[in-house]
C-alpha cells in the first residue's frame, strides 16, 4: 500500500515535469494528455485508497518516506499520515483537479490571444499552464498527506508558489503581476506566523511528527511561556494562534483576505481549482488536522471563531456590490471560508471539513460555470453587460442553478447539509464569541442567497445587455467545458445527503479529529439527527431556510421585477455602498501603511543610516579626518634645513629642562 | 584516493600553480587555450576536493587530512593543514563555485584574459588555504593574501567607480584584520604556539578574552559583513565584474562566518557569552534594517548585495544564539544549540549557491544591456523565457522557499532562536516577508510586464554556456533543499565537539 500512497503525488508530479520541461517538443496534445493521465492516475488511486480505508477498513498509515535530515536529535522527515481525513482530502483534490484539467483544454484553447504577438513567453503557454496545475496538485497532495509539520510547511509554501505563478500567468498584464506579488506577500505574512508556530512546537516537544506532538498536547497545556514581560501565556494557545495566522493567510481570513479577490486575475480554471476548491481550504484542513492541539485552548478556538464570523459576514456583504462575475464568486468563497472557520472555532471540525468538501464541488462548479459564461461572452466579465443567457447556454444555466442552490443551502443540496450543520453547531456552542458568530452566520445566509441570485438573475435572466456583435456569437461552450460542469453538478447536488450521516455524526473521522466532550457542540446537534431526510425536515424548523428564501426573493424583486430599485437603493445608502465598494478600505490601508510605509522606511534607513551616518560620517568621515590631519601635519615638513634644526634645538632644550627638574 | 597523498596540499596548490601557469602563458595569440587551461585547473581542483568528502570520516571531530611541517622554526610557525566538518563543506563550495566563475567569464572577458583567470585561480587556492590552515599565522597569510587578487579583480575589470570601491574594500577589511594579528601574537606569547588548536585550549582571563573577542569581531564582522560595517559590500559588488561578485558573495563572506566558528567561539567562549547580545543585536538589525534597505534599491547588484547582508545575518545569529539557548529557563530540554550552528553553516553553503546564481543572472543581463538599473528593464520574460524561469526559481530560493536550499538554514535558525527568545525568532522570521518582498518585487519589475523598451525587445535568451551554469546551480539549490542530510551529517561531529568545548568556561 505504501507504494500506492507514494504513486499518488508522484503521478501528478510526473505529468507536471513532462509538460513543463518538454512542453515544446510534445506539443499541446502531448502536454494535456500527459498531465491528465498523471492526475487521472492520482484520482483513480485516491479513490482506491479511499475505498480501502473507508469501506474495507484499512487502519491508518503513518510512516516516513525518507529522512530529510537529522539535526540536534530532531528528525526532519518526509512521510505520510493516511487516515480518513487524508483520504477524503485526497479524493476531493484529485477529483476537482481532474475536472479542471479537462476543462482547461477548452478554456485555454486560444490562449495565444492573451499574449502580445512576438512574446516568447506566450509560445508554450498552454503546456506551461497544464504543468502548473499538475504541479499544484502534487503540492496539495504533499500538504494533505503529510505526517509532520515540516512537510506541511513544504506543501503549504509550494501551493503558494504555484498560486503565485498562476495568478501571474498572463505575465504581461500589470494587474496580474500586481495581484500575484500581493498574494505571495500576504501569504508570507501568514507563513511568518506559521513558521513561528512550528518553532514553538519544536521547542516544547522536540519533534515535528504529528502523532508525537499530539501525544504531548495535554502536558503542553499545563505549561506557560512569557512573551510580553512576565505575562504567562498557555503554550498551546500560543502555538495554535501562531499556526492559525498561517491559516488566515492561506484561507484568506480577515485581515489577510485581501489577496483572494485580486487573485481572480489568473485564468478561471485556477480560480476554481486553487482559489476556491483546494488551496484556500488548506488552512481549514490544517486546523482540523491539529484538532488535538486546538481542543486544549479555548482562547485559540474563540479567536478562530471570531475571525471566521467576521469573514463570513463582512465578505458576503461586499459580494453584493460587485459587478465582475468572478469577483462575486470570489467574495462568496471568502464568506464560505469564514463559515468553515466558524465551524472550526466551535470545535465542529468535521462540519468544517464536510463544508470544505461540498464547497469544493459547488464552488468549483460555479467558477467553471462563470468561466463558461466568460468564454461565451468573449472574455467579458462585467455582469452589467450580460443578461438573458439562459436560452443560449442551457447546460451552463442548469449547472449554475444547481451550484447556486447548493451555495445558498437549498434544502436537500449538499450545501444545505454542510451549512445547516455549521449553523446548528454554532447554536449549541458555548465558546466565547458564539452569539456574535451565530448572528453572523445567520445573516450570512440571507446575504449569500441575495448576492448569489443577484448574479444568477443578472447573467441568465433579465434583458440582454451585451452588444450586438457579442450576442450573435453566443453559444454553449464545447463538451470539454460542459462535461466538467456536469461532473461537478452531481456531487454538488447529492454528496452531502449521502455522506452527512457518517462524516458528521458517524465514526468517519474517529482518530483523525479529536473533540473534548465539554465543547462538543456537534454532538448536541447529532442528538437530533435521524438520517438525512429528517435533517432536511429539521432544517425547516430553523430560520436559515427562510432567510435563504427571503434572499432569493429579494434578489428577484430588486433585479428582475423592479430593476429601478437597485439604483434607488444605491443612492439612498450611498455611504454604505461606498464602504462596501471600497472593500472597507483594506487595500488602501495596506498600500499606504505597509506598501508606501515600508518603502519610505527603507529609503530613510538607506539614505540616513547607510549613506549619511555610516558611510558619510564614519567611513568617509574618518578618511577625511586622516586627510585633514595630514594636511596640517604636512606644514611641519617644509623641507628647509633651518626649520628642522630649530625644532631639534627646541626639543633638546625641552628634554634638558625635563631632566633638570626631575 | 590513496590515503598517503597530501590531498589538502594538492587541492590548495593546484589552483595556485595552475593560476601562475595561466598567468605566464599570457594573452599572446589564442586566448582559447588560456581559458581551457583555467577550466581544466578548476575542474581538477574540484575533483581533488571531492576526495575530501568521500574520504571524510563523519564519526570523528578530529582534524582530518592533517599535514604538518615546520615552516618558520624560530617562531614555531608551521605549515599545518587539516579540515573538519566545519571547513570541509566550505572548501568544496569554493572549488565548485570557481568552476562556474571560469565558465561564466568564458567569452565575456576580452581584456587581459590570462590575468583574469589567473587571479581567480590563485584566489581559489588562497581561500582553500584560509579554510584549511590550522596555524594561525599561516591562516593570516592566506587571509590577507586573498585580498590582493580581489583587489586586482575589482580594480582592473570593475566598473566606473572601481577605484573608490577597491580602496574602500581594502581599507575596511585590512583595518578589520590588523587587530586580529595583534591578538594572535598576544596568544603566541601566552601559549607559546601559533597553532589554532592550541589556542582553543589556551587559558585566558575574561579581560583578555574580551579584548581578543572584540578584535576578532571587528575582523570577521567586516568580512561577513555585519551591520554597521557593511557599507563596503554594496559598493564592491556594484563595481566588481560578475565573477568577482560571485566569489565575493559566495565565498569571501563565508570566511567571516567561518572565523567566528573557528576562532571566536572556541578561543574566547566566555567573552562570546558575555557579548553575545551585541552580535545577536547586529544580526537582527541586519535582517530587518537591511531587509528594508534592500527593498528600495534601484540597482540590481546593490539589491542582491543588501540581500546578502540580510541572509548572512542568519549565519551570525545562528552562531551566537547558542548561549541564550542554553541559558533560557523556558527551554527545559536544552536542545537547539546544534540546530542553530548547523543552520548557520547550511545557510552559508546555501547562500553561496543562491547569491552566486543571482549575481551570475545579473551578469547575464548586464552583458547584454550594460545596465544594472531595474528601471531600464521590464518584460524580459517575453524575450528570454528560459532565463526568466531560472530567475523566478532563484528568486524564490532567495526568498527561502521550502524545497530550495534557501529554506533549510533559515528554517533551522528560526526554530533554534525560538529556543532562546520568542522575539529573536519573530524578528528573524520577518525575512519571510521582507526577503520575498525585495526579491519578488525586483523580479516583477525586471521580468514581468510588457516589453519595456527596444533594448529589451532584442534580447537573446541564454546561450548553452550560460544555461549550463544556471542549470548546475539550480540542481545544487534543489538538491540541498530536498535532501540536506548528506551535508548536515558531515557537520554533526564537529559541531557537537565545538559546542561541548564552548560550554566549558575557560575561567
Amino acid at each position: 500500500m505504501e507504494s500506492v500512497y507514494l504513486a499518488i503525488p508522484l503521478a501528478a508530479l510526473a505529468g507536471a515535469i513532462i509538460a513543463g520541461f518538454f512542453g515544446g517538443s510534445i506539443g499541446r496534445i502531448g502536454a494535456h494528455t500527459a498531465t491528465i493521465l498523471g492526475v487521472g492516475t492520482s484520482f483513480a488511486l485516491s479513490l482506491y485508497v479511499l475505498y480501502q480505508h473507508v469501506f474495507v477498513g484499512l487502519v491508518p498509515f503513518n510512516g516516513p518516506v525518507y529522512t530529510w535530515m537529522v539535526s540536534d536529535g530532531i528528525r526532519f522527515e518526509v512521510g505520510f499520515l493516511i487516515d480518513n481525513l487524508t483520504v477524503m482530502m485526497m479524493a476531493v483534490v484529485t477529483g476537482v483537479s481532474l475536472a479542471v484539467h479537462v476543462y482547461t483544454i477548452g478554456y485555454m484553447a486560444d490562449d495565444a490571444h492573451n499574449w502580445p504577438k512576438d512574446s516568447l513567453a506566450g509560445r508554450n503557454s498552454y503546456q506551461r499552464f497544464f504543468a502548473y496545475i499538475s504541479l499544484f496538485t502534487f503540492s496539495m497532495l504533499i500538504l494533505v498527506m503529510s505526517n509532520n509539520f515540516m512537510q506541511l510547511f513544504f506543501g503549504w509554501e509550494a501551493v503558494g508558489l504555484v498560486s503565485y505563478l498562476l495568478i501571474g500567468f498572463w505575465s504581461v498584464r500589470p494587474t496580474a503581476i500586481y495581484a500575484n506579488l500581493k498574494a505571495f506577500l500576504v501569504n508570507r505574512v501568514g507563513d511568518f506566523g506559521f513558521i513561528l508556530g512550528i518553532a514553538a512546537v519544536v521547542m516544547y516537544t522536540g519533534s515535528l511528527d504529528y502523532v508525537e506532538v499530539f501525544a504531548k498536547a495535554e502536558s503542553l497545556s499545563q505549561q506557560t511561556m512569557s512573551i510580553f514581560g512576565d505575562s504567562a501565556w498557555n503554550v498551546v494557545t500560543v502555538i495554535c494562534i501562531l499556526l492559525f495566522i498561517g491559516a488566515m493567510g492561506k484561507s484568506a481570513q480577515v485581515p489577510l483576505h485581501v489577496w483572494l479577490p485580486d487573485s481572480m486575475e489568473g485564468p478561471t480554471p485556477i480560480s476554481a481549482l486553487i482559489h476556491a476548491a483546494t488551496m484556500v481550504t488548506a488552512g481549514i484542513f490544517m486546523v482540523a488536522r491539529m484538532s488535538p492541539l486546538y481542543e486544549f485552548s479555548e482562547t485559540a478556538l474563540s479567536f478562530v471563531l471570531v475571525i471566521g464570523a467576521i469573514t463570513a459576514l463582512a465578505m458576503g456583504l461586499i459580494g453584493i456590490v460587485q459587478n465582475d462575475i468572478k469577483r462575486v464568486v470570489a467574495y462568496s468563497t471568502l464568506s464560505q471560508l469564514g463559515y468553515m472557520t466558524v465551524a472550526l472555532g466551535v470545535s465542529a471540525y468535521s462540519a468544517a471539513v464536510f463544508h470544505l468538501m461540498t464547497h469544493a464541488f459547488f464552488k468549483a462548479l460555479l467558477f467553471l460555470a462563470a468561466g463558461s459564461v466568460i468564454i461565451a461572452m468573449h472574455h467579458e466579465q462585467d455582469m452589467r453587460k450580460m443578461g438573458g443567457l439562459k436560452k443560449y447556454m442551457p447546460i451552463t444555466y442548469w449547472t449554475s442553478l444547481i451550484g447556486s442552490l447548493a451555495l445558498i443551502g437549498f434544502p436537500g443540496t449538499s450545501g444545505f447539509f454542510s451549512k445547516d450543520a455549521i449553523i446548528e453547531a454554532v447554536h449549541y456552542s458555548q465558546i466565547p464569541g458564539h452569539s456574535f458568530a451565530y448572528i453572523a452566520v445567520l445573516s450570512g445566509v440571507f446575504i449569500t442567497a441575495f448576492y448569489s441570485f443577484r448574479m444568477f438573475f443578472l447573467v441568465f435572466h433579465t434583458e440582454e445587455r451585451m452588444d450586438e456583435h457579442t450576442r450573435q456569437h453566443i453559444h454553449e461552450t464545447p463538451w470539454v467545458v460542459t462535461m466538467p460542469l456536469i461532473a461537478l453538478a452531481i456531487p454538488s447536488l447529492l454528496i452531502g445527503g449521502f455522506t452527512i450521516g457518517s462524516m458528521l455524526f458517524g465514526d468517519f473521522f474517529d482518530g483523525a479529529i479529536v473533540i473534548h466532550e465539554s465543547h462538543n457542540a456537534l454532538a448536541r446537534v447529532g442528538e437530533h439527527f435521524h438520517g438525512a431526510w429528517s435533517f432536511i425536515e429539521h432544517g425547516f424548523a430553523g430560520p436559515a431556510v427562510y432567510l435563504a428564501a427571503l434572499g432569493v426573493f429579494a434578489a428577484w424583486f430588486i433585479y428582475v421585477k423592479h430593476p429601478s430599485i437597485a439604483q434607488q437603493m444605491r443612492d439612498r445608502f450611498s455611504l454604505i455602498y461606498n464602504i462596501l465598494d471600497r472593500k472597507y478600505g483594506f487595500d488602501e490601508f495596506n498600500e499606504r501603511v505597509f506598501g508606501a510605509g515600508g518603502r519610505g522606511l527603507g529609503n530613510r534607513l538607506w539614505q540616513i543610516g547607510d549613506v549619511v551616518l555610516i558611510d558619510g560620517l564614519l567611513v568617509n568621515g574618518s578618511a577625511k579626518m586622516v586627510a585633514w590631519f595630514a594636511s596640517i601635519v604636512r606644514h611641519l615638513q617644509t623641507g628647509l634645513l633651518y626649520h628642522y634644526a630649530f625644532a631639534m634645538i627646541i626639543g633638546v632644550l625641552m628634554l634638558l629642562t625635563l631632566f633638570v627638574i626631575i | 584516493m590513496n590515503a598517503d597523498w597530501p590531498l589538502l596540499s594538492l587541492t590548495l596548490w593546484t589552483p595556485i600553480i595552475g593560476g601562475l601557469t595561466v598567468l605566464f602563458t599570457g594573452d599572446k595569440g589564442d586566448t582559447l587555450g588560456v581559458r581551457r587551461l583555467a577550466l581544466v585547473v578548476s575542474v581538477i581542483t574540484f575533483l581533488l576536493s571531492l576526495g575530501l568528502y568521500t574520504g571524510f570520516d563523519t564519526t570523528t571531530a578530529e582534524m582530518q587530512f592533517v599535514e604538518k611541517y615546520a615552516w618558520i622554526d624560530a617562531f614555531k610557525i608551521h605549515y599545518h593543514l587539516g579540515v573538519d566538518g566545519i571547513s570541509m563543506p566550505l572548501i568544496i563550495l569554493t572549488t565548485f563555485t570557481t568552476i562556474l566563475v571560469v565558465i561564466a567569464g568564458w567569452e565575456v572577458i576580452q581584456k587581459k584574459v590570462s590575468q583574469y583567470f589567473a587571479a581567480f585561480l590563485i584566489m581559489e587556492g588562497l581561500m582553500i588555504g584560509v579554510f584549511s590552515a590550522l596555524d594561525s599565522i599561516f591562516f593570516y597569510v592566506f587571509w590577507e593574501g586573498m585580498l590582493i587578487p580581489m583587489f586586482i579583480i575589482i580594480g582592473i575589470w570593475g566598473g566606473e567607480r572601481r577605484v573608490y570601491a577597491t580602496i574602500k574594500f581594502f581599507i575596511y577589511t585590512f583595518i578589520g584584520s590588523v587587530l586580529m594579528l595583534v591578538s594572535l601574537i598576544y596568544m603566541y606569547y601566552q601559549g607559546d604556539s601559533f597553532s589554532i588548536l592550541d589556542m582553543h585550549v589556551l587559558k585566558l582571563g575574561l579581560t583578555e578574552q574580551t579584548l581578543i573577542f572584540l578584535a576578532f569581531l571587528l575582523a570577521f564582522a567586516v568580512k561577513v559583513p555585519m551591520w554597521p560595517v557593511h557599507t563596503w559590500l554594496p559598493d564592491a559588488h556594484v563595481e566588481a565584474p560578475t565573477g568577482g561578485s560571485v566569489i565575493l558573495a559566495a565565498i569571501m563572506l563565508k570566511i567571516g562566518g567561518y572565523g567566528f566558528l573557528r576562532f571566536s567561539l572556541p578561543i574566547t567562549p566566555d567573552a562570546s557569552q558575555a557579548l553575545d547580545w551585541l552580535v545577536i543585536l547586529m544580526s537582527l538589525v541586519a535582517v530587518v534594517y537591511i531587509g528594508f534597505v534592500a527593498l528600495v534599491q534601484r540597482d540590481m547588484k546593490k539589491l542582491v548585495a543588501y540581500s546578502s547582508i540580510a541572509h548572512m545575518g542568519f549565519v551570525t545569529l545562528g552562531i551566537f544564539v547558542v548561549f541564550q539557548i542554553w541559558s533560557n529557563p523556558a527551554n527545559a530540554s536544552q536542545n537547539g544549540a546544534a540546530l542553530a550552528v548547523e543552520g548557520a553553516m547550511i545557510q552559508m553553503i546555501s547562500h553561496g549557491f543562491i547569491s552566486g546564481a543571482l549575481f551570475l543572472m545579473i551578469g547575464v543581463l548586464y552583458d547584454r544591456m550594460h545596465t544594472r538599473q531595474i528601471n531600464d528593464y521590464g518584460g524580459v520574460v517575453n524575450t528570454m523565457p528560459i532565463f526568466a524561469a531560472f530567475a523566478v526559481f532563484f528568486a524564490m530560493s532567495n526568498a527561502g522557499l521550502p524545497g530550495t536550499s534557501g529554506f533549510v538554514g533559515e528554517f533551522m535558525v528560526i526554530i533554534a532562536s525560538f529556543h532562546a527568545n520568542f522575539w529573536y525568532a519573530l524578528l528573524a522570521a520577518t525575512t519571510l516577508i521582507l526577503g520575498a518582498a525585495y526579491t519578488l518585487w525586483m523580479v516583477k519589475r525586471v521580468f514581468y510586464g510588457e516589453v519595456a523598451n527596444e533594448n529589451v525587445r532584442v534580447l537573446q535568451d541564454l546561450n548553452s554556456r550560460e544555461f549550463v551554469v544556471m542549470a548546475t546551480l539550480a540542481v545544487a539549490v534543489l538538491a540541498l533543499g530536498l535532501w540536506p542530510a548528506p551535508v548536515v551529517d558531515v557537520m554533526h561531529a564537529s559541531v557537537d565537539n565545538l559546542l561541548k568545548h564552548v560550554a566549558i568556561s575557560k575561567l
